[in-house]
């Protein structure tokens, strides 16, 4: 605390803060204590969503325990609930986990639609965050960007699987089913309309001297200390560290693509900024351009579905598989007892994970600094409260 | 190598059926056998990934997936305790990644990590009785009143 004047006697106040961006509808509690402007502890309270009872119908509840009670196939539509703005990649880590646990070969021309899928989420994921950041800058013109481009994924989508938000695609063993005649061109001419529009956007706001200040330097996590706190996904990368599991421990037909991993370079400001991890977002979804192009060029034809039972029973084991999602890692960590449920199912997420540096990065910051942050992590609610 | 270093308290190797291994060791050793993991180079597991309660029924375990940037290798670390009175030392500061997790593990199996900064119920309210992952736990009918 800074000294003042006695004649200026002030005191410490405690404000609740949020929701405000997009991802944290009515459940991100922020308890913001603050001396002036400045805030001396932000403590964020999670936890509204979950009330660890096996209500079906409800959107997201208690996904471990009920995933004790369902078979391996029935949770499927649950991982959807996961992370809804970015389904298919959670419908693929769970499918991949369940896939290692039971020794399930997946048909090849599955796995390419799968990673098409995942990468086009990752694009639609990437653009909410980039499209709500903006607008909790103040800007509100990129937000309805992000929205018409993020349509044309969910038309593609919706082709795909019939769902324009809580997209359930794959399957233990493979998809759903195959590409409908016409999607991939389809997808192709959606790539050929985007990626010029990446550049727009960079134009639009990204080098905006505003934006830039609001978002340089602010929040600056160094590497050692996203590496010590769990930091995953794009905000481990916004530090400068150069981990992605589709490149360091791939997994899928992730090798067979080229494709670069980005980094934050400390661009605007200091490395680990809150530009720095909104830069790597932008970058990203070029790189996922560059993969979707690669898979429709390769993909191989054939069946999209092994025979699997509808219900099978996986060895006694344990499996933890990781998965790089728009939100970071998700890792899934099931145990099988030899029965048709999963015995215990531990879902680790980004969000989650994230949360826990929230507390110690944000002292010192401006309230309107606390905004930035939120919106620079990228968090959502019910992969922190599953 | 775990063995050589801390004798007893390595129980024994869980590699079958099992993705990433597992060393199994006792509850009390787990801090010191967590520092060395991270500290020594040759090891150097600077990340945990996960952080998992786990109730076997007739006794509860807390698996920890570690994971070296440095050297790109996982193992897992567990430790068993007994249902009754589930009790280890904190991790925290070895992993600050800890935190979260263990105040979940502590939310749901009701484990308590000894020499944690801040171990308080994480996504449940701080009175709700119970901790609902555990096997055994029965569904309440009414909290504050309010038939859930």
């Amino acid at each position: 605390m800074t000294a003042r004047p006695e004649a200026l006697p002030t005191q410490e106040m405690t404000i609740n803060m949020g929701p405000q961006h997009p991802s944290t509808h009515g459940v991100l509690r922020v308890i913001l204590t603050t001396d002036g402007e400045v805030v001396t502890r932000a403590v964020p309270d999670i936890g509204y969503l979950h009330r660890a009872l096996p209500d079906i119908g409800y959107l997201h509840r208690a996904l471990e325990k009920i995933g004790e009670r369902v078979t391996y196939a029935q949770f499927m539509p649950f991982t959807d609930r996961l992370d809804y703005l970015a389904a298919m990649n959670c419908n693929c880590a769970w499918a991949w986990a369940v896939e290692k646990l039971a020794k399930i070969e997946v048909p090849e021309r599955a796995e390419f639609l799968r990673v098409i899928v995942c990468e086009l989420n990752r694009i639609s994921s990437h653009l909410i965050a980039f499209g709500s950041y903006t607008a909790d800058m103040g800007a509100f013109t990129p937000f309805l960007y992000a929205i018409r481009e993020r349509e044309r994924v969910n038309d593609l989508f919706e082709m795909i699987c019939g769902n324009r938000l809580t997209y359930n695609y794959a399957r233990i063993g493979g998809v759903s089913g195959d590409a409908p005649p016409g999607f991939l061109e389809k997808t192709k001419e959606f790539l050929d309309y985007f990626e010029p529009k990446i550049d727009e956007y960079n134009n639009l706001i990204s080098y905006n001297k505003i934006f830039v200040h609001r978002l340089a330097n602010v929040a600056v996590v160094p590497a050692a200390e996203a590496v010590a706190y769990g930091l995953t996904g794009p905000n481990l990368r916004g530090s400068g560290v150069s981990f992605d599991l589709r490149k360091d421990e791939p997994y899928s037909v992730y090798p067979k693509f080229d494709f670069k991993v980005c980094v934050g370079t400390g661009e605007r400001g200091t490395l680990g900024d809150c530009f720095d991890r909104y830069m790597v977002r932008i970058n990203e979804m070029r790189e996922s351009v560059k993969i979707v192009r690669q898979a429709l060029a390769m993909i191989p034809e054939g069946p999209v579905l092994a025979k699997v039972p509808r219900v099978f029973k996986p060895p006694v084991g344990e499996v933890y598989v990781r998965t790089e999602c728009p939100r970071g890692e998700t890792g899934i960590y099931a145990i099988s007892d030899g029965s048709t449920n999963a015995f215990r199912l531990k879902i680790r997420t980004g969000s989650f994970v994230t949360m826990n540096i929230f507390e110690k990065i944000t002292k010192g910051l401006m309230i309107a600094d606390i905004v930035a942050v939120i919106g620079s992590f990228d968090i959502i609610l019910p992969e922190i409260d599953r | 190598m775990l063995k050589a270093r801390f004798g007893d308290a390595v129980v024994e190797l869980q590699s079958e059926g099992f993705s990433p291994a597992f060393v199994v060791v006792a509850p009390a050793a787990v801090r010191d056998v967590a520092r060395f993991l991270a500290d020594d180079p040759a090891l150097s597991f600077d990340s945990l990934m996960s952080l998992s309660g786990v109730d076997y029924k007739d006794r509860l375990a807390v698996a920890y997936h570690l994971h070296s940037l440095a050297h790109r290798h996982a193992v897992g670390l567990k430790a068993f305790l007994p249902t009754e009175s589930p009790e280890l030392p904190t991790v925290d500061d070895v992993w600050p990644a800890a935190n979260f997790h263990e105040r979940e593990a502590f939310d749901l199996f009701g484990i308590v990590f000894t020499g944690s900064k801040d171990l308080r119920r994480i996504l449940l309210p701080e009175d709700w009785e119970g901790h609902p992952l555990r096997k055994d736990y029965k569904y309440p009918d009414f909290y504050h009143g309010i038939k859930v």
